[in-house]
Order: structure tokens, then C-alpha cells, then sequence
């Protein structure tokens, strides 16, 4: 069965993808649990993968028995693995802490709702494994048009979102596949090791360059690299509530790892420095864009818009790590890329799990709520710490190596950006940890009867009596991401150096 | 003279993608920019086509017993990846249009900046 992993973890998705709403015809909550339980077992095979790729180095597999180059391939190695499990892992803890957010807000639609769920990650984990040029195209138009209608459920506002992501988004797979035509037309081949072998021997042509500026806007704009990012905020800001915390976390970290794969499999080592400055592109854009989303989310109310803002910030982080080019520099990216999921996805679910027992999501209206959900708001600083990056968390280990990684090459400024956006991130998360625990509720809402917006939640946890804590389907998944955020951090020398150094 | 008529594929194509790209961005109409990303997609798709044509190739068909050398074919892989690739963008306009047409029933309009003006009135 090892054999056929890299087939198994995107494929059940897929197929379940189409059972899904039917079975949810006949009964909506039973879409919930098939969906998890195809969800868990993409991420057990990821964890298998990884396991199997660690100790028996990568695996490929043959799409219909057809050969490389003619067929095909899939190739999971040692970073495709990693990023499945993240990605995997990530929406697995997301769409069972959601569960009853989506029957708020997808009243009725649930199998459908899921449906679309899993296929945006089917199309992410295609996306992950597959070797091939042009069916990394199409499994990126799929996640992307999972995601549109996923935004477009956000009600008046979400509906414009949606249709301005779909349009820019499909701009962006339109500017990949003209340049994977460039590239094909020049190597006769679409197999990204075959790829790189032509083009190693060939040598640079402007066709080849062109085709390579052409992939690297379609994917700047997949990633949401400033400033390419227009579609980012609002997506994210009017999306559901079960949605964007869903999106957040993993949907634009792909689209980084597309654009790293790039680097790694397909354009042969230093092509895209010397030949065609695209590492230097993304190293200017990435530092301009860490220091544009850490302002803009400064001064976002709304703190899902302050997230979605540092979020474009936080890619911008992985697009240097990338453009270095450097072994270092890719360390530093998927390091980035795994820490990134988790501080968001802490960040986004802790919005969550506040907006869904009060209702609330306004910076000024989380005021004293830091008492009334002690653990959600633990989790919640936790996130931020490491978002602003204070070590053991996670997120100060990969600003370290991308500080390493920038500083053998010379580019000090890039530790002044690092430097600035850390204030920054801590200036605008430092100010939601004021209004939680240092503002008293308002009055009004004081007494013990009514919230903010007079439909609190409550429940008994024990510890700490009556609260306004959502149940333990939210709050065990909350606290695992936090503690991972932690643990992997702390663990972070095992990650670089069994998955990371061997894989890039 | 030879050079520009050999080109003239390729500047339709530059042409029709810079059609589509205006209409995408430039265009406040949401059904426009619609239609300028199918204009879009049909240069891809032109340009995929005019990469396979070989000059005096022909269909790439061997019949049983047959020998033949790929010089003397049209190369078929980018009909098939364009036939996904249709598909693809059939399906994306599918999803735009209904897209549309729920925005069309909320609004009662198509064009951007009216919506936006409602949606930030009701905020």
C-alpha cells in the first residue's frame, strides 16, 4: 500500500467530494462526520508519507501506469510530504473546531458546504504531490474555484468578494498556464524532472524567461504577494466566519510552495537569479510587503481584516525566504509555511470561537473578554506571540533562519525589515490583548445577563465555572494548534534537519 | 515580409490577451470583465493551438502496420491539454455566472461600483 501514497491522500477527497452532498440530501450531519473522517485519513497518510519518505527517501507513482516523462507523475519527497501534513493536519483541527459555526451559517446547505470543502483540499493536496506542470494547473483551478464559492456564501458583501477573487484568481492560472506554454514549447515536456533536465542542458533562452515571468505573476497572485494581494483582505474580511478560518491558514501557503517548487524542481539551480531576476523580485516585493501588511493591519478594526492584512505581511516573509534562493532560504520559507499555518490558524479560530458565542468581531467590542474566555484568549496570545515572534514559539525560529539565510547573503536590510515588522505585528496584536484583558466590559453588559450583543453563549468548564467558552469541539482543537505552535518550535531543530535540510 | 507574416499569429494573440486583461481590470461592468476573461482564456488556448501546427504536418494518426516519424505530425499533446483547459474555463464561467446571476437578484445591477456604494451604505 506504501506504494500508492502519493495517490491516497488527495484522491479520497476528490471522490468524497461528490458523496458528500448527496449523502447530505439524506441526512446533513452525516456530511459533517464523512468529512472529517476522509479529512483524518488524507492527514494519517500524509503523517504515513512523511514517515515513509524520511526513512526510505521520496516516492513516486505513475498516474494510470503510464511513464514519466509521457505520463503523469506524482512525487512525493520530502517537503510535498511535510506540506501535505501541515495543510492536512491544519484543516482537519479547522473543520472539526467549525462544525457548528458551519450549521449557523450554512443552514440547510451542509453537504454541500462540505462538499466544497473537500474539494478545495483535494485540489491543495494535488497541487502538493503532483509533478507535472500542467496538472498543477488544473488542481489549482480547482482549489481556487472551491474557494470562490466558499467566499462567495458570505452573504451581500462576501458575493462581491468571491466574484472579484474569482476574476483575479482566474487571471492568475490564466498568466501559469501561458507560462507553462512558454516553457513546454520550449522543452517539449511538462514532467517537472524532465523539465529541469532539458533546461540544465540547454541552457537559458528568452522564451524560457519569459515563460518564467509569466508563472511568477500567476502564482504572485495565488500567493498574495503585494502587490498582487488586492483580492486578499476583502476575501478574507466577508467570507463565513467557518470559512476564512478554514482559507486562512493553508489556501495561500500552497500557492508559496507552487512558486518554491518552482526553484527546487523545474528551473535548474541559479536560473531564475542570474537569467531572469525573479529571486530578486520576490526578495524586494516580499520585504516592501512585510512592512505594507503589518501597517495596514495596524489600522483595520475589524480583526479579521487586521489578520487577512497580517497575513499578506506574513507571505511576504515566506516570498523572501524563496527569492534568497539559498538552501537556507527554503529552510526558512517552509519552516515559515508550517509556523505561518499554525499562528493563523490559532489566530483565525480563537476569532472564531469569540464571534460564535457573542457574536462579536470589532477590535473596540473585545473589551474584557479576555476574563469572560480565559482559554480561547490564552490561545489567542499564544498565536500572537508568535506571530510577533518571541521565542520558544514557533514564529521566532523561522525569522531567525530567514535572518541567517538573508545576512550570508549580504542583505542586512532584510533584518531591519524583520526587525520593524515584529514591532509592528506586536503593535497591532498587543492592542486586541489590551481590549481583551485590560478594558473592563462595558457597562451594559456587565451584569451577568447579557453580552454584547444580548445573545451570549455559556457554558460550565471545570476550573473555571461559568463562562462564555465555546464547548470542547472548539476548544480541544483551539489548544492543540496553540500547544503545536509551541511544541514545534521547540522542536524546530528535529523539523529542519530530519525534513527540511534532506528535502531542499 | 516572410518574418511579419509568420509573426502575425503571435500579435493577435499579444492583442486578444491585451483585450482580455483590459476588460478585466478596466472595466466596471462585472459581466464584462467576464467576458474579458474569456477572451483571455481563448488567447491561451490559440496560442497552445498555434505552438502544435507543423508546416506541412499532418493529423497524427497511424494506422495499424503503420511507420511514421513525428516530423511529418501536428503535435497533438496541446490539443489535449487545451481540451482540459476548455473545460476548465467552461467551468469557471459556469461558476461566474452563477455568481452572477445571485449577485444580479441581491443588487439588482452588475455594475461594481454601484454595488460597492450599497454594500458600504448598509454598513
Amino acid at each position: 500500500m506504501a506504494a500508492q501514497l502519493p495517490a491516497l491522500i488527495p484522491v479520497p477527497l476528490l471522490v468524497l467530494s461528490i458523496i458528500a452532498p448527496v449523502v447530505g440530501m439524506w441526512r446533513q450531519a452525516l456530511a459533517f462526520w464523512l468529512a472529517v473522517a476522509t479529512i483524518a485519513f488524507s492527514t494519517a497518510m500524509s503523517g504515513w508519507a512523511l514517515a515513509h519518505v524520511i526513512a526510505h527517501g521520496p516516492m513516486t507513482y505513475k498516474l494510470g501506469g503510464w511513464e514519466p516523462p509521457i505520463g503523469i507523475e506524482y512525487v512525493l519527497d520530502h517537503v510535498a510530504a511535510f506540506v501535505s501534513l501541515i495543510v492536512m493536519g491544519v484543516a482537519l483541527a479547522v473543520v472539526v473546531a467549525t462544525r457548528r459555526m458551519a450549521e449557523q451559517e450554512m443552514r440547510g446547505r451542509q453537504g454541500l458546504y462540505y462538499s466544497l470543502v473537500l474539494l478545495l483540499l483535494a485540489g491543495l493536496t494535488g497541487m502538493v504531490v503532483t509533478a507535472d506542470l500542467f496538472n498543477l494547473f488544473v488542481f489549482l483551478e480547482i482549489s481556487s474555484l472551491a474557494g470562490y464559492a466558499l467566499v462567495f456564501l458570505g452573504g451581500r458583501k462576501g458575493m462581491l468578494a468571491g466574484y472579484r477573487y474569482l476574476i483575479l484568481g482566474t487571471l492568475g492560472g490564466a498568466f501559469y498556464l501561458l507560462g507553462v506554454a512558454f516553457l513546454y514549447f520550449a522543452t517539449g515536456t511538462l514532467n517537472m524532472a524532465d523539465t529541469l533536465a532539458v533546461l540544465s542542458a540547454s541552457g537559458a533562452s528568452t522564451p524560457v524567461s519569459a515563460g518564467a515571468v509569466f508563472i511568477f505573476i500567476g502564482l504572485g497572485l495565488k500567493m498574495a504577494l503585494v502587490p498582487l494581494h488586492l483580492w486578499l483582505p476583502d476575501a478574507y474580511t466577508f467570507a463565513p466566519s467557518s470559512v476564512n478560518t478554514l482559507i486562512a491558514p493553508i489556501m495561500t501557503k500552497v500557492g508559496a510552495y507552487a512558486m518554491l517548487r518552482m526553484f527546487l524542481s523545474v528551473f535548474p539551480d541559479g536560473y531564475l537569479i542570474d537569467e531572469v531576476p525573479i529571486g530578486q523580485a520576490l526578495v524586494v516585493l516580499g520585504a516592501v510587503g512585510v512592512v505594507f501588511g503589518a501597517a495596514a493591519a495596524f489600522r483595520q478594526p475589524d480583526i479579521r481584516r487586521m489578520l487577512a492584512y497580517s497575513s499578506v505581511s506574513q507571505l511576504a516573509f515566506i516570498a523572501i525566504g524563496i527569492g534568497l534562493a539559498t538552501p537556507l532560504g527554503f529552510v526558512a520559507a517552509l519552516l515559515h509555511i508550517m509556523n505561518h499555518a499554525l499562528m493563523k490558524g490559532t489566530l483565525f479560530l480563537a476569532v472564531m470561537a469569540v464571534r460564535l458565542q457573542t457574536g462579536v468581531s470589532e477590535v473596540p467590542a473585545l473589551a474584557g473578554l479576555g476574563r469572560r474566555l480565559p482559554i480561547t484568549a490564552a490561545a489567542f496570545t499564544v498565536g500572537a506571540i508568535a506571530m510577533v515572534g518571541v521565542p520558544p514559539t514557533a514564529g521566532f525560529f523561522s525569522k531567525w533562519y530567514l535572518s541567517i539565510a538573508a545576512v550570508e547573503q549580504g542583505l542586512w536590510v532584510i533584518l531591519a525589515v524583520v526587525l520593524v515588522s515584529s514591532l509592528l505585528s506586536a503593535a497591532y496584536l498587543f492592542r486586541v490583548l489590551e481590549r481583551a484583558y485590560l478594558a473592563q466590559l462595558p457597562a451594559a453588559a456587565d451584569g451577568a445577563h447579557d453580552g454584547p450583543e444580548g445573545e451570549v453563549r455559556r457554558s460550565r468548564l471545570p476550573l473555571f465555572g461559568v463562562t462564555w467558552e465555546p464547548k470542547m469541539d472548539v476548544l480541544l482543537p483551539l489548544v492543540l494548534l496553540a500547544a503545536a505552535t509551541i511544541v514545534l518550535g521547540v522542536l524546530n531543530v528535529a523539523v529542519v534537519r530530519h525534513v527540511l535540510e534532506p528535502g531542499t | 515580409m516572410d518574418d511579419l507574416a509568420a509573426r502575425f499569429p503571435y500579435f493577435m494573440i499579444a492583442i486578444l490577451l491585451a483585450v482580455g486583461v483590459w476588460g478585466m481590470v478596466g472595466k466596471r461592468s462585472l459581466v464584462k470583465k467576464l467576458i474579458g476573461l474569456n477572451v483571455l482564456q481563448s488567447a491561451i488556448i490559440l496560442f497552445y493551438i498555434n505552438g502544435s501546427i507543423r508546416e506541412g504536418g499532418t493529423v497524427p494518426i497511424l494506422f495499424h502496420g503503420e511507420h511514421g516519424y513525428a516530423e511529418d505530425f501536428v503535435n497533438p499533446l496541446p490539443h489535449v491539454l487545451m481540451l482540459t483547459a476548455i473545460v476548465v474555463s467552461v467551468a469557471v464561467t459556469a461558476v461566474a455566472l452563477a455568481f452572477l446571476t445571485r449577485i444580479h437578484r441581491e443588487f439588482g445591477t452588475v455594475d461594481e461600483a454601484e454595488i460597492l456604494s450599497e454594500t458600504e451604505q448598509q454598513a
